[in-house]
């Protein structure tokens, strides 16, 4: 089975099986049973959330956990809150908590760009933020978007609670710091004042995964200057970060466009694409260029606009 | 926008409103569709059913070596496991294909390409079914694939089909129509010469439902059911009787509710046989049910046509002929489902809608490491190749002279004096009035004011396009000295049978899959005897309960069926003529119809309704000499000829500079396809093409890899437009009745898939302002083909 690009739709399909391998299920009553039952089962058994990659990779047996450890029922794990100068989101939110989220969209308007653009409404109905980011596809959405944002994964296994960078998070395709037996539960992400961020994705229909897309998250300090700024491409790499150079040539400079130019112009050279049926490595590398440049032209405008508008307090 | 009558537009408005005969009309079939009980292949479930599933090939081109069966037979659930060595004992390995060829059943020597059916496993469950079929081991020697067309005739070519005696290549057909030296001589002597490659892709029908079947062999009285997802129920059985030798009479095919079918489920695909076979060794009801992947990539794919075409032309912008090359794909096993004589289906209509000199083209057929079938997807038998050819080659002779592509097609437009129109490859088109089609088009769109809007956006760096098509379609096979499919002539029957209470069943041969015949025909026979659709029941889909014919496609339904229960319906009506005059005691010259009742001439008022006139004809009501009682008919409906519907379409697109995305923005339609049954059908079935049509134009493919893997085997790969992608249609009509057809229609169920295609990819290329780019025109493909090119995808 070769994978030919991200989004495990692309995948050569060498045998047409699409009914899982027999597996055993449980229902975890709270996080220290998820935990537990985790332990027990070991290496062999998967979480599963929304189950909209899981279930999919199971059916093309993919994957073939022998166990699986259903959370849905951890409300505990699906909250959207405000605290000590962080937005904290439970790893069990869904992706439509996060959409319909006014304070989301205020706070940090890029996680609404993504969410409109994230599949189709059943699929969001179910698949949460968790999932999305331990699936770690390199064509992922929320990966980008949390990476742009430069939020931290917390972790909670045998050994405790960690807190992980999303830059250490994302390990490489398919893979995360998230090791056996341990959970994903919780995304936070600090809020910056005079703050902007915006996602632009370009895709062959809706519904589809990334052909490019690119997130851009940027503060603008008293001086009407960068002062800090944040940036995640999706589907042009096999990593999510790398985009230091962009970072660093934005901070302590004036957001104009001729700066985002210059900005999409690196973003293209450090991106690292591939040719698939989505695009040629050329044209993917193009967009790593014109989308940076777009998400970083919308996160200045709405910084400024945040800056008017009491964003400063937030 | 369609004019809409509210009054008439439910089936739940009082009856008085609705119409007795043709109108706008819920369809009768939707209240179980909406309500979720619809009745699909799957949903059959028979005591004691047992599940087959399909070993695939993973390579495209490989000699089986050995298969290994033993571990799978061993599994507790499993009941029977078949190879392609088995079948040979049955002598059921290979089958005919729809087009004379041979495919194999069950893979004995090779496989031919990658999802190649190799060996079927019978279980208790799905699930086992599918697990034992990791347990096979079969043992391959890879084989080096012929994957580009382009490449299946050189010298140095592997032998696909070596099964065939003396195959020393991988040639199927050459064929031509037209008069070439006619034609060499016209474009000798013209200004303009415009050359164009093109390469309409290979695409997919990709129904909801997938195919599948319930195989039912009655080990006591020898009968067979079977339930299958087709098209063409009595033709299918019709070959199960010559293949496998099972009598006609002791065959039932049944093809319930179906969820579409767009040619994918005209032919009959080996697990059909093999589900037959499973039921005949386990003495049990087998069922078996396609995946998705299995759907994309083993069943029915259609078009992959490498064409070059020309087109000649004055300088002023008379077009003087049309000359074509097509190298034709056919995968693995040439499964074409196309009348015997015509081997690239009725693509020789590629002269259009315009009035020229001469043409000619030449189409080579040939086999490639990829899957069989081939013709189908809504398109009426290659025309939609057709019809793109000839609409790119017009615009790129716009570009090329620098006119404006819709005076440039005015100019070239048949003129209806010109109609019956033998055109210059052998069709007769029988009716239109295209200039007014395409009047009626522009000024729906708005035609001049979208040209200045263009111009102002351009000026503004923004890329509008407007693109247009006007094609011609032919329909409605066919006349049955022409037409055939394995030697069973394309004429269809019907039946009718008024009840004593003046309700009454019609039985057709030809089979829905969405397209409303529960209500078309009932509105059809309603038009005729004045009985209300509801009071008529449509019965198809079941080889025991209707007449023979060959069913549904290439737009046949209305154009065939359509006319044979128009025919049937008015063989009732002269019976009950005969019936009303004994019962008022005139003779039957003496009366006159009027929809739903005979009267006395000069007497409206002595009258006796169909219904009055239905239970005399059952009761005790003496009869004229040599006239039986009770009040039905049948009928064979021979067509004299194609039917020929039109349409013109606009496309207005936007497409982003920066990234190459295209934004269908407005799309007007209007179509001919002569007298309208039922207009909100008719609007149903073009919608549902027109999204076809965007969807082939931006993203539709079936890809390969150079190893014959194929890319395209979920709908994550293989992407179908949604209502997102699609506007909201604008459609427009005009009515122009077929004249050889009883009732005018000409049959519409194709015209959109094949008239839309063309006319989105014209707007692209107006807007990128590049002669020509291949489909799918997915971003990736314009951004390329904005900045320096783009190849034909592969
Ligand atoms: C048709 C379709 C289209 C899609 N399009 C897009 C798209 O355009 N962009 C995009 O970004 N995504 C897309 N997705 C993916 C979608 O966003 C998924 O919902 C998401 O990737 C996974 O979330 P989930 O909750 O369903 O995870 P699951 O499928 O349940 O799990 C995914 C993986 O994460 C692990 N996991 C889940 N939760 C935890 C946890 N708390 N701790 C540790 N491990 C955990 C599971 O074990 C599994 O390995 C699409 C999916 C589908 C089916």
């Amino acid at each position: 089975m070769t994978v030919r690009s991200y989004g495990f739709g692309a995948i050569a399909l060498e045998a047409a099986v699409q009914v899982p391998a027999t597996f055993e299920y449980r229902r975890a009553s709270s996080v220290e049973d998820a935990l537990a039952l985790l332990e027990r089962f070991g290496e062999e058994a998967r979480v599963i959330a929304g189950g909209h990659s899981l279930l999919p990779m199971m059916k093309l047996r993919l994957a073939r956990p022998e166990f699986l450890v259903d959370i849905n029922d951890l409300h505990e794990l699906d909250y959207l809150r405000l605290e000590g100068g962080e937005l904290l989101i439970g790893a069990l939110t869904r992706h439509r908590t996060l959409l319909e989220s006014e304070l989301v969209g205020r706070l940090f308007p890029i996680f609404h760009d993504a969410e409109r653009v994230i599949a189709d409404p059943p699929v969001r109905n179910r698949g949460t933020i968790g999932g999305s980011l331990c699936q770690a596809d390199p064509a992922e959405d929320l990966s980008a978007v949390c990476t742009a944002v430069r939020a931290v994964a917390v972790i909670l296994g045998p050994g405790g609670r960690r807190s992980v960078p999303m830059q250490e998070f994302y390990r490489g395709p398919y893979e995360t710091a998230v090791g056996a037996g341990e959970l994903l539960v919780e995304i936070r992400v600090p809020v910056r004042p005079n703050a902007g961020s915006a996602y632009r994705k370009v895709e062959r229909k809706t519904g589809d995964w990334a052909v490019a897309a690119a997130g851009g998250a940027l503060s603008l300090a008293d001086d009407g200057r960068i002062g800090w700024a944040g940036i995640g491409l999706a589907a042009v790499s096999t990593s999510l970060a790398g985009y230091r150079r962009v970072e660093e040539a934005l901070v302590g400079r004036e957001p104009t466009d001729e700066l985002f130019t210059e900005a999409g112009r690196i973003a293209a050279e450090d991106c690292d694409p591939l040719s698939d049926l989505r695009g040629t490595e050329e044209y993917k590398r193009h967009l790593a260029g014109e989308l940076t440049h777009r998400a970083l032209t919308l996160a200045a405008e709405r910084a400024r606009a945040a800056g008017g508008t009491g964003g400063k307090d937030a | 926008m369609t004019a809409v009558t509210e009054s008439a537009e439910t089936g739940s408005a009082p009856a008085s409103e609705r119409p007795v005969g043709y109108g706008r009309l819920k369809r009768k079939e939707d209240p179980r569709f909406v309500r979720g009980k619809g009745h699909y292949v799957d949903d059959v479930q028979l005591p004691g059913m047992l599940h087959g599933a399909v070993l695939r090939s993973p390579l495209a081109h490989a000699r089986i070596v050995s298969i290994d069966t033993s571990a799978a037979e061993s599994h507790p659930k499993v009941r029977a496991v078949i190879t392609g060595a088995a079948l040979e004992g049955l002598g059921l390995a290979w089958m005919p294909t729809l087009s004379m060829d041979t495919q194999a059943v069950l893979a004995t020597d090779k496989v031919r390409f990658q999802g190649q059916e190799v060996a079927f496993v019978v279980a208790e469950d799905h699930y086992a079914a599918r697990d034992a079929l990791e347990l096979i081991d079969v043992e391959y020697e890879p084989l080096p694939p012929v994957i580009n067309a382009r490449h299946a005739l050189d010298a140095d070519a592997p032998v696909i089909r070596d099964d065939l005696e003396g195959r020393t290549d991988n040639h199927i057909f050459d064929w031509e129509a037209g008069d070439k030296a006619a034609t060499d001589e016209v474009f000798a002597r013209a200004d303009v010469v415009v050359t164009q490659e093109m390469l309409y892709p290979r695409v997919h029908p990709a129904p909801l439902e997938t195919c599948g079947c319930v195989a039912d062999m009655d080990p006591v009285d020898g009968k067979l059911t079977l339930w299958e997802t087709t098209q063409a129920p009595h033709a299918h059985r019709t070959l199960y009787a010559m293949v496998a030798g099972l009598p006609e009479q002791k065959i039932r095919v049944i093809s319930p509710d179906i969820g579409g079918g767009f040619g994918n489920k005209v032919g009959i695909y080996p697990g059909y046989v093999c589900a037959v076979v499973g039921s005949i060794l386990t003495k049990k009801p087998v069922k078996w049910v396609e995946d998705r992947s299995e759907n994309l990539m083993s069943t029915s794919f259609a078009r992959d046509y490498h064409m070059r075409g020309e087109i000649a032309a004055t300088r002023e912008g008379k077009i003087l002929g049309v000359r074509v090359k097509v190298l034709a794909d056919h995968g693995a096993f040439n499964g074409t489902a196309q009348p015997t004589k015509y081997p690239a289906g009725f693509f020789h209509i590629f002269t259009g809608s315009y009035d020229i000199e001469a043409a000619h083209c030449q189409v080579t057929g040939v086999y490639t490491n990829k899957a069989p079938g081939g013709v189908a997807y809504a398109c009426s038998f290659r025309v939609t190749e057709a019809v793109y050819l000839v609409e790119r080659l017009v615009d790129c002779l716009a570009d090329e002279l620098g006119q404006d592509p819709a005076e440039l097609r005015m100019r070239n437009l048949l003129r209806p004096e010109q109609f019956p129109y033998e055109n210059k490859t052998g069709w007769e088109y029988d009716s239109g009035d295209y200039p007014a089609t395409l009047r009626k088009a522009l000024d729906l769109a708005g035609y001049d004011t979208l040209r200045r809007e263009q111009a102002e956006r351009r000026a503004r760096g923004e890329l509008m396009g407007i693109g247009l098509s006007f094609f011609t379609e032919t329909v409605g096979a066919g006349p049955r000295k022409h037409m055939d499919i394995l030697g069973l002539g394309m004429a269809d029957g019907c039946e009718l049978r008024v009840h004593p209470t003046g309700k009454a069943v019609v039985r057709l041969s030809v089979q829905s899959q969405g397209q409303g015949h529960e209500t078309t025909f009932a509105q059809i026979v309603a038009e005729e005897l004045g009985i209300p659709p509801e009071d008529i029941e449509v019965v198809h889909g079941d080889t025991d309960q209707t007449p023979f014919g060959l069913g549904t496609y290439g737009s046949r339904s209305t154009p065939v069926s359509g006319a044979a229960a128009a025919v049937v319906a008015r063989k009732v009506r002269d019976k009950a003529r005969i019936i009303a005059g004994a019962m008022l005691e005139v003779t039957p010259e003496d009366l006159e119809w009027e929809k739903g009742r005979w009267f006395v001439k000069g007497d409206p008022g002595t009258a006796r309704t169909i219904q009055e006139i239905a239970l005399a004809a059952h009761g005790a009501l003496e009869l004229p000499e040599g006239v039986e009682g009770h009040l039905e008919a049948t009928t064979v409906y021979n067509p004299p000829n194609l039917t020929f519907p039109y349409g013109a379409y606009l496309c207005v697109v936007d497409v982003d500079p920066g990234t190459g995305e295209v934004k269908v923005r407005r799309f007007v339609a209007v179509d001919d396809c002569g007298t309208r049954i039922n207009p909100m059908i008719i609007e149903g079935q073009v919608h549902g093409g027109l999204a076809d049509g965007v969807g082939m134009a931006l993203m539709e493919i079936i890809s390969f890899d150079e190893d014959g893997n194929c890319l395209s085997g979920s709908f994550m790969d293989y992407l179908v437009p949604t209502a997102l992608e699609t506007p909201a249609w604008e459609l427009g009509n005009t009515v122009t009745p077929s004249p050889h057809h009883p009732i005018g229609a000409k049959g519409v169920g194709e015209s959109a898939t094949v008239g839309s295609p063309a006319a989105v990819v014209n707007a692209v290329m107006d807007a990128i302002g590049v002669r020509h780019a291949d489909m799918p025109l997915t971003p990736g493909r314009v951004w390329q083909a904005m900045h320096g090119g783009v190849e034909p995808p592969q």
